[in-house]
């Protein structure tokens, strides 16, 4: 188990360099950062102060050692908005974004799970065909649209919720909704198919034989079959959820991770653009090393060898 | 041997209702099943066997399947008239089964003691033993070597033989009157096979539980059965000892089913295959279902469906040519 988690560690690391390499780069391919920034009127002075300030000087291989050396001390830049360091502002953001992960997540589970399961158990029915329009609509609709329909709706023409910034749960209701939505059209659908899959398998079969209750055998036997494609698929969402956030916290005007990767771009604050990623790619590798450790607990056949 | 059934079928019918029309499946099933008996029920793939036994557990595949005639006695009570909740207290502690694929039979993420307990839990032990204790010991009973490791293992860490000693050992927890085997050593390795089936005779033998046993294959029936019944689409068309069956097929298509079985003894020459496929059970002909491909057949099988005749003690066929 150590050594395997220390394999995925390295293999982490790797792809973290492999990241930040391309970010690195495609970020130049932009242009110059100190033309694109200097006002026109600008001396060769101003322009001297700021590229060594941006640790821009040499080569572009030059400025990339540089960036690497930092980066493994921990420096991912200055940001050239708020002139802080980059990683500081990341995580001062970060609680923000946190926070309207896990009820989007709730709702995405407390919703999935019992419409996949009804859906598979009366196959074709009500709960089936609703579901699966939900599904559809869920997958179909733009995170940004069904934000700013919710705004309009609820906001402005009702004015039942706030529309924009943090303060109580109230304000958490429409980003959650906006975030969560294709995450439970995904999750329902997959746990609706494998449900299928397993309720048809031989095992419920012999449970069946043992006399063991429906209820058991669906939510004991069926279940934790059934959630191994799913926490697969959790991994992969977490990173549809970090894209998300962007528009999701965008449109609410959430002081968030994702409305900060908004501003970096539109400010072309390049260093904070690249801490970000750099710092976003940190945490879906960690999640996915999250998730294959707890799939050993879900499925016992995956061991680390 | 000579007690009363435990288990009689009686008039079973299983039928598919599809939209493209009824798939008559079990068409008029009967046989019983003695006390500390062996029936072997025989027939080609298709032929209904293993839905018969699924009827009789009342556990059919698809909504579309339904038993919509007859009667499956267990000492005199009818399974089929029984309510949802008395069925599932005869599934597992008077009726068990052992399905055909081991691999695929134990559920993958839960220990092989998890599912022996879930069987063992509904019926309370006299000695008052753990759940644990009594899992070891069932192991045992099926000769699963070292039984205490097992119980905390996962099926993946288990052979196939060992998996269907574990299935064994689910089946018998509860101390069944009756146990269907359905090919219980057809995805094993040809080398335990004999081993399961002195097992599973062996736990017959201890236990006093009557056996139906499915099979394709007669060289299993003659190690192990008592009688045989054979079925060809839907229906049993011959039941007897085993002895009398091999020795007097009556049913062309048992003779012809004896006669495709290879044998060690005689000079090795093509296997007699039977000619022609089994009707389609969507329409199924008015006579003898066997009549297409039967040799001796006469106007009067393809016109009525005989009836069974005896035609030795205990020994009854359905065949015009046997009356």
């Amino acid at each position: 188990m150590q050594r395997y988690i220390l394999q995925r560690l390295v293999q982490g690391v790797i792809l973290l360099v492999v990241v930040t390499s391309i970010v690195f780069f495609i970020g130049r391919m932009t242009g110059n950062p100190v033309d694109m920034m200097l006002p026109e009127d600008a001396t060769e002075e101003d322009r001297q102060d700021m590229i060594k300030r941006l640790k821009l000087e040499g080569t572009i291989m030059d400025q990339f050692g540089v960036f690497i050396v930092d980066a493994v001390q921990g420096d991912l830049g200055t940001s050239i908005r708020y002139r802080q360091p980059a990683t500081d502002i990341f995580f001062s953001r970060l609680p923000n974004t946190l926070a309207m992960i896990p009820p989007a997540m709730i709702l995405a589970i407390a919703m999935a799970i019992p419409l996949g399961i009804l859906s598979a158990l009366r196959r074709g029915g009500i709960i089936d065909r609703i579901s699966a329009t939900i599904a559809v609509l869920g997958i179909s609709t733009p995170n940004f649209w069904l934000g700013i329909v919710l705004i309009y709706l609820f906001s402005v023409t009702w004015g039942w919720l706030p529309s924009s910034r943090m303060g109580g749960p109230l304000n958490y209701i429409m980003p959650t909704i906006t975030l969560g939505t294709f995450l439970v059209a995904g999750f329902m659908r997959l746990i609706r198919s494998s449900m299928l899959e397993t309720l048809d398998s031989e095992f419920v079969k012999l449970a069946r034989i043992k006399g063991v209750s429906e209820t058991a055998i669906v939510w004991k036997h069926c279940l934790r079959n059934a959630l191994i494609p799913v926490l697969s698929l959790w991994g992969v969402f977490m990173g549809g959820l970090v894209t998300g956030a962007i528009v999701t916290e965008t449109v609410f005007a959430w002081p968030g991770i994702g409305r900060l990767t908004y501003e970096a771009v539109i400010f072309r604050d390049y260093p904070l653009l690249q801490a970000v990623i750099i710092m976003d790619a940190i945490f879906i590798l960690f999640i996915n090393l999250l998730v294959d450790i707890l799939y050993a607990y879900v499925d016992p056949r995956i061991r680390f060898e | 041997m000579d007690s009363a059934p435990v288990l009689e079928v009686r008039n079973l019918h299983t039928h598919f209702f599809l939209r493209r029309g009824v798939v008559k499946a079990v068409d008029g099933v009967t046989f019983s099943l003695k006390r500390g008996e062996v029936l072997g029920l025989v027939g080609e793939s298709g032929c209904g066997k293993s839905l018969t036994a699924l009827s009789i557990l009342r556990l059919l595949p698809q909504e579309a399947a339904r038993t919509v005639e007859g009667q499956v006695l267990l000492d005199g009570e009818d399974l089929l008239a029984k309510s949802a909740g008395e069925m599932r207290q005869v599934r597992g502690q008077r009726i068990a089964m052992i399905l055909q694929d081991p691999q695929t039979s134990l559920n993958p993420v839960f220990s092989i003691g998890n599912q022996l307990h879930e069987a063992l839990a509904r019926r309370l032990d006299e000695g008052g033993r753990s759940l644990r204790e009594r899992a070891v010991d069932v192991l045992r009973q099926v000769r699963l070597a070292a039984p205490e490791q097992r119980i905390g293992q996962y099926p993946h860490e288990l052979s196939g033989g060992m998996k269907q000693r574990v299935v064994g050992a689910i089946a018998i927890s509860c101390a069944p009157e009756v146990m269907i085997a359905d090919e219980p050593t057809t995805a094993l390795d040809v080398t335990i096979q004999l081993q399961y089936l002195d097992l599973l005779k062996e736990l017959q033998t201890s236990l006093g539980m009557g056996i139906l046993f499915i099979t394709h294959d007669f060289g299993v029936v003659a190690h192990m059965c008592d009688r045989v019944a054979v079925m060809y689409a839907g229906r049993i068309v011959e039941t007897g000892p085993v002895r009398e069956i091999f020795d007097n097929p009556v049913h062309p298509y048992t003779q012809a089913l004896i006669a495709s079985v290879p044998k060690l003894r005689r000079k090795a020459g093509r296997l007699r295959a039977i000619d022609g496929q089994p009707p389609a059970l969507s329409d199924l002909p008015a006579g003898c279902r066997f009549a297409d491909r039967c040799p001796h057949a006469e106007a009067r099988c393809r016109e009525r469906y005989p009836k069974a005749v005896s035609v030795g003690e205990s020994h009854t066929a359905s065949c015009w040519l046997a009356a």
